[in-house]
């Protein structure tokens, strides 16, 4: 769902707003993943180095994209995959739909993946008539609820683990025995069992694409990528084109990273390299594999000035420390992306028109950019939307009118001494004491706090009183 | 001091001191000067554009860079009692200006001798503030643009230790935004005050009797909820403390100048 077929932004965050329980799992997990990081980091000494070799590493394969995806495709070819280029979403999905149609698919299973969320691929397949299958422990959850995830390493981050009991007692056949979370978690294994080796097909993202080998990389702390790549028929991998990494030391090189900024671990507990579907005399494997590489904007970013979002390997940090996504959670964002990371990537999938207010929801704080693994200068970037958004006439009458008006003033320092002389008068009015409570235009302020009452005299006037002072 | 020529700064006011917290102004000319400073202040200054910067409008932002790089050309400092503001000329001003064939370098320039007040009085001047008092806990938010953008932290804390009597007590998210964003808080005013409400009520469980920070805006933002939440917390510009005001009213009392 685009944002634009959506409440407004302001009517969805008004609505997490007063969602008390959401409040509470997104403390939950935002302040877990703040500790464990900070734990992680303080472990790693080399952090800032590791920080500016990952950068370069991107930044790298960014200036040569093209060289690197050619290289991955003949290799990949050379493995016994099958390469597919997709423009946009509707392509990518076009291509996944047909694969699993032209194999008679009946029974799909999915490892998490992002990309897979951002082209539609849950909708396309029910469209197809295609049975699909979670099978990351929080997908399942938000399969089981219905709706998208909101947030792009713990989908269900939403959910508080009571609600997830609930959904768990009404979702699964037989419902789990107790509400621990071991119990639950089993319940959900067996639920998923079933499901993993009657699966025709298994799509999966790819943390990774690793050029010199043609192999795809999934990390995952359950395993489940493994059980939905391997015993299906078919293995689909879906992936951004800017996933590209020279070698496998260099996909290690950002894995350090991705974890630690991740979820504060030092490794993944699982970290599978595909290399091309089964061989002859292999035990196990897909017959047919398939890598669907999804431009999808990526490669207007590469001529413009979000260029640096490239380099992000969607390890959620940025969001975790973020005040405003802490108080509105993921789904207020409406787009695939939430966050700071996502107030930068929606507008270039969803059009800025539809998605303006994202970079506008933003303090300007900085906390995103200071724990980003990549160095990615998030502020930086939403300004250049806002920015764009003046150009195009996309900001509220009222903002431009009031910005042009005080613009005005600015310009002209005579002028503007006094009409703040004038202005701190009026002010005076609608207060008593060293408060105002209420006053006409400045409904966005005194709703929620007082304005300190100014004094009746400014700055300037006092200063220049007391150099008149000194000269006679 | 003597024979050595005293340095010639020129104190940008920021436009909130100026309306909202005039004393804010007179308290960095106080100490500016018992640093060992010439202080003047510049008359073609008004604003230094951030709000037009963050809301991208770049035509209005180039002219008050320009406007407020040659109103500051003659001095050899330009400090201010804001660190969103400092942060504002010496990184805005030239990234914008970057591509200006005639004002580039004086951007840069202006950049280079740009200070935040506590940042200035500590690192450039190596002052330390003597005799001052203050019977009372106090604890310090530090501002994001500040703190992130020109890597003000131990400054403000450093010249804080020379205040006899002051109590500094740790708040918990110090590092944390307090929800003011500039024009952030009045375009998306209930994500705001749900930030807001966080970072009082870190502030109120201190205990702390003076809240301190080195932003105006931000001030205004954490006095103004805390006021409204019905603490007694009293909150203060940093300097104001160096400079020996808080018997005086803080922000939200009656009677400040």
């Amino acid at each position: 769902m685009t944002a634009a077929a959506q409440p407004a932004f302001k009517d969805r965050a008004k609505a997490a707003l007063a969602d008390p329980t959401l409040k509470l799992a997104i403390d939950r997990t935002t302040g877990n993943a703040e500790r464990k990081r900070a734990a992680a980091l303080a472990a790693f000494p080399e952090f800032e180095s590791a920080r500016a070799r990952g950068k370069a590493i991107k930044d790298h394969v960014v200036a040569h994209l093209d060289h690197y995806l050619e290289m991955f495709e003949r290799n990949a070819i050379a493995s016994g995959a099958q390469v597919h280029w997709a423009a946009d979403d509707a392509e990518a999905r076009a291509i996944v739909t047909r694969i699993c149609l032209a194999a008679d698919a009946k029974l799909v299973t999915r490892s998490k993946s992002m990309l897979g969320e951002e082209i539609g691929l849950p909708h396309a397949l029910a469209d197809a008539g295609i049975e699909r299958v979670e099978t990351d422990l929080a997908e399942h959850i938000i399969q089981l609820a219905g709706e998208p995830p909101s947030h792009i390493i713990w989908p269900a981050m939403h959910r508080t683990r009571e609600q997830v009991a609930e959904l768990f007692k009404a979702g699964h056949h037989p419902p789990p025995a107790a509400e621990d979370p071991a119990t639950m978690v089993q319940s959900a294994r067996i639920q998923l069992r079933a499901k993993f080796l009657n699966a025709d097909v298994g799509i999966s993202g790819a943390n990774f694409l690793v050029a010199d080998t043609g192999a795809t990389c999934t990390v995952t702390n359950e395993g489940n990528a493994e059980l939905t790549t391997t015993p299906p028929r078919i293995h689909i991998v879906t992936a951004g084109i800017e996933k590209i990494v020279p070698s496998t030391a260099h996909a290690f090189a950002l894995l350090r990273l991705l974890v630690r900024s991740a979820t504060g671990g030092e490794m993944t507990q699982y970290t599978t390299f595909h290399c091309g579907p089964k061989r002859p005399g292999d035990a196990d494997g897909p017959e047919e594999m398939h890598i669907v590489l999804v431009d999808n904007g990526r490669t207007r970013m590469l001529a413009n000035e979000f260029r640096e979002m490239l380099r992000c390997i969607r390890c959620g940090a940025c969001m975790n420390h973020c005040v405003v996504y802490r108080q509105i959670g993921g789904h207020a964002y409406g787009g695939t992306y939430p966050g700071p990371m996502g107030s930068v990537l929606t507008p270039v999938l969803d059009g800025l028109a539809a998605s303006r207010d994202l970079p506008n929801a933003c303090t300007m704080n900085g906390r995103c950019a200071e724990v980003c693994p990549v160095g990615i200068p998030l502020p930086t970037l939403l300004r250049g939307w806002r920015r764009r958004s003046w150009r195009e006439g996309l900001e509220p009458s009222s903002l431009r009118a009031g910005i042009g008006i005080w613009a005005q003033f600015a310009r002209r320092p005579r002028l503007y001494r006094l009409a703040s002389r004038i202005g701190v008068r009026v002010m005076r009015l609608f207060g008593k004491g060293g408060w105002i409570s209420r006053m006409p235009l400045a409904g966005g302020w005194t709703d929620y706090r007082d304005l300190p009452r100014p004094p009746g005299r400014t700055f300037m006037e006092q200063y220049r009183d007391q150099q008149k002072g000194r000269r006679q | 001091m003597t024979g050595e020529p005293r340095p010639r700064v020129g104190l940008f006011v920021t436009c909130l001191v100026d309306a909202i917290r005039p004393q804010i102004g007179f308290a960095a000319i106080e100490l500016l000067q018992e640093a060992g400073c010439e202080v003047e202040v510049p008359q073609a200054q008004t604003c230094c554009g951030q709000p037009a910067l963050n809301s991208g409008d770049d035509a209005d932002t180039v002219h008050l860079a320009r406007q407020t790089i040659a109103a500051f050309e003659g001095y050899d400092y330009v400090v201010l009692p804001s660190g969103s503001c400092a942060a504002t000329m010496v990184h805005g001003y030239p990234e914008l200006l970057a591509g200006d064939p005639d004002w580039a370098a004086r951007a840069h320039a202006m950049a280079a001798k740009t200070h935040e007040i506590t940042s200035f009085l500590a690192d450039v001047m190596a002052f330390a503030p003597q005799g001052r008092r203050c019977d009372a806990s106090a604890t310090y938010h530090d501002s994001c643009s500040g703190l992130r953008e020109l890597g003000i932290a131990a400054q403000p804390r450093a010249l804080l230790s020379h205040v006899e009597g002051l109590e500094m007590r740790g708040l918990a998210g110090n590092d944390v935004c307090c929800g003011f964003g500039g024009t952030f808080c009045v375009k998306y005013s209930d994500i705001s005050n749900a930030i807001a409400n966080e970072k009082a009520e870190a502030v109120e469980a201190t205990g702390a009797d003076i809240l301190l920070a080195g932003d105006l805006g931000c001030l205004m933002n954490m006095a103004g909820k805390l006021n409204r939440r019905g603490a007694k917390t009293r909150c203060f510009h940093t300097i104001e403390v160096l400079s020996g005001r808080t018997s005086g009213p803080a922000i939200g009392e009656e009677g400040a100048p």
